[in-house]
């Protein structure tokens, strides 16, 4: 026990002196969330539309209010005619036309339909997308209304809601994936990193001759990490609370045993690729490619899982990130209990169990 | 208790196809300085590997220190030092902490460490170093913490893997000083080297060609042997019809 802990302080020591370390441990994370949380957004804020109304009744000019009235849109042109659409696009202020076709309240009093024409400045293909979800749901919106009320009553209250996460706010969304990247950031990859630099640097095979256990020299190296990791998911949790207000509705202690079991799923796979590589650069390359950026690309993180085509969705199966960030955004944005989410939690124990029996079968075959 | 410190028969490492280690018999007793010298690729790592318990033998038999280097790995760990040639110094702990670490691994306790850290840093004289970090020093004091470090727990047999790689003649001759201040108190000194001029302060020097012992002697019979005055002369006649070039 005396010189397990021996192992421990000293693997604190190397990552206290090591400037890069500590820059990648502390820096990278609280860099990260504010590059994500501040200039990466999809959600929309006064995105300037124009419109061009060839109906002028009162249907839609009601929607058109309702349009206006929405903190996402910036109403800033009236057209008159089809031909200054292009030439309003080519300024490149405005980032969608509506478009009322003719007699537009008497054909939907008359057949039941009209149609609205959206037109999208698609040059920025990812904002087009999102303007249009965001004017559908509006006028979705509207359509329900009218519905429930036998009478045209159109009103003024511009009502639009959506579940869970009312303004769409992106960083709520990416905390959780943030949350995953940089755990298998500082977890798999700095101590793959530090694993093979022992062996690079010969001292693995002094701890090898020595009395020490193998399972001693992983869980020696490996629990500073599991230490530092958890340190990493209170910075992040406290930044995105107090600076970017992001909810947290769920249970703090299951939120900290998932990060937990999460940060060993990424350990684990850090030893498994130690266990690979010879040298630090192999580990660094091995890591990024095969955990960093499927857990960047594939997980949900960034683009939603259900849009993949098929091999990817079947992939992103086993990549631990994705289960996580499920039980993450459940815990922290709709307030999930384990109940909602113990099919993913025992998906996620099951990678990671089969992921230690890996590692730690390779991390004893080398040793013959 | 015998007087045997390691001994092998027939000892063999095959690495696929590959023979690096071909059926060596060797001999080593207590308290002496045994010489293992061989061309780079000759295979003496790989028989340092299996001796020390990191690699399995492929077959052959080996005792070491009394223990069955197949079955008794974990007690040969207990009683042996191994220096590799790297000298697997942690380059950003300072050379007290490397001490504390490496007393720690091998079951040291608090007041032990203590003890044994003050001695060496007297020994070694340290003193005006010893809050620097290792990486800052030049690698003949590396060399010497290392080998310190290596018989930390007082070990029966120690292996050394080239300790003396790299450094001027005088810091190897003041390196072998301590091996004999070692070797003279009982300890059995294992050791790979390069230098032929390092064979002569052996007890026994083993030549290896191609994963085979060619030769294995005091220096002053194997001359006779050979009929010449110089180590070297034999070893550039017996290594000249090796097969293996640098690995």
């Amino acid at each position: 026990m005396n010189s397990f802990r021996g192992f421990v302080i000293k693997e604190f020591k190397q990552i206290y002196r090591d400037t890069r370390t500590l820059v990648v441990l502390f820096g990278m994370p609280v860099l990260m969330l504010l590059i994500f949380g501040f200039a990466i957004r999809n959600e929309v804020n006064n995105a300037k539309i124009g419109v061009l109304d060839l109906a002028k009744d009162e249907v839609s000019s009601a929607i058109i209010q309702k349009i206006a009235a929405s903190k996402a849109f910036q109403l800033n042109a009236y057209l008159t005619s089809y031909d200054e659409v292009e030439s309003i696009f080519r300024e490149g202020e405005i980032k969608e036309i509506i478009v009322f076709e003719k007699d537009f309240a008497r054909n939907l009093s008359r057949s039941g339909s009209a149609s609205i024409q959206l037109i999208t400045d698609a040059t920025d293909p990812n904002l087009a997308n999102i303007v249009q979800t965001y004017t559908n749901a509006i006028i979705a919106d509207y359509v329900q209304e009218l519905n429930s009320n036998s009478i045209p009553d159109v009103g003024i209250k511009v009502h639009s809601k959506m579940m869970n996460n009312e303004e769409l706010a992106s960083v709520n969304l990416f905390v959780p994936g943030l949350i995953a990247v940089i755990l298998m950031l500082v977890s798999a990859l700095m101590t793959s990193i530090s694993i093979t630099k022992e062996k690079e640097m010969g001292n693995m095979e002094i701890l090898l001759v020595s009395p020490l256990k193998p399972h001693h020299i992983i869980i020696g190296k490996v629990l500073p990490y599991l230490l530092l990791s958890v340190v990493n998911v209170v910075t992040i949790l406290v930044l995105a609370k107090y600076i970017f207000q992001v909810p947290f509705l769920g249970s703090y202690v299951l939120f900290f045993a998932e990060s937990i079991l999460f940060i060993v799923t990424a350990l684990s796979l850090g030893v498994f690729i130690s266990s690979v590589a010879n040298n630090q650069q192999t580990a660094m390359m091995v890591s990024l490619v095969v955990l960093l950026l499927p857990t960047i690309l594939l997980s949900g993180f960034i683009f939603p899982i259900e849009s993949m085509p098929l091999p990817l969705q079947v992939i992103s199966n086993i990549i631990p990130a994705k289960w996580f960030l499920v039980i993450v955004r459940g815990i922290m944005l709709k307030g999930s209990g384990i109940l909602i989410i113990w099919k993913e939690t025992a998906i996620l124990i099951g990678i990671t169990l089969i992921f230690i029996t890996f590692s730690l079968k390779k991390f004893k075959v080398r040793l013959q | 208790m015998s007087n045997i410190a390691i001994e092998t028969d027939a000892l063999t490492k095959t690495f696929g196809d590959f023979t690096a280690v071909d059926e060596i018999s060797i001999k080593v007793e207590k308290g002496e300085i045994f010489g293992f010298l061989g061309a780079n690729g000759a295979g003496k790592t790989t028989a340092m590997k299996m001796l020390t318990g990191l690699l399995t033998p492929t077959s052959g038999k080996a005792m070491v220190s009394g223990f069955d280097v197949f079955s008794q790995s974990e007690s040969i760990k207990k009683n042996i030092g191994y220096m590799s040639q790297k000298f697997s110094l942690y380059d950003d702990l300072t050379p007290e902490e490397n001490i504390r670490f490496y007393g720690g691994i091998y079951g040291l306790d608090q007041h032990q460490l203590s003890k044994k850290r003050k001695e060496l840093i007297e020994s070694l004289e340290l003193e005006k170093v010893r809050k620097k970090l290792v990486g800052s020093l030049p690698l003949g004091w590396k060399q010497k913490l290392a080998f310190a470090i290596s018989i930390i727990h007082e070990p029966n047999i120690v292996f050394l893997d080239e300790p003396t790689g790299g450094v001027d003649p005088i810091t190897r001759r003041q390196f072998w000083e301590r091996i004999y201040q070692v070797a003279e108190k009982g300890v059995t000194v294992f050791v790979t080297t390069h230098y032929m001029d390092e064979a002569e302060y052996c007890d026994t020097v083993s030549i290896m060609v191609d994963g085979k012992i060619e030769a294995m002697d005091s220096p002053d019979n194997l001359k006779k042997k050979f009929k010449t005055n110089s180590i070297e002369d034999i070893f550039i006649r017996l290594a000249r019809v090796a097969k293996r070039g640098d690995r």
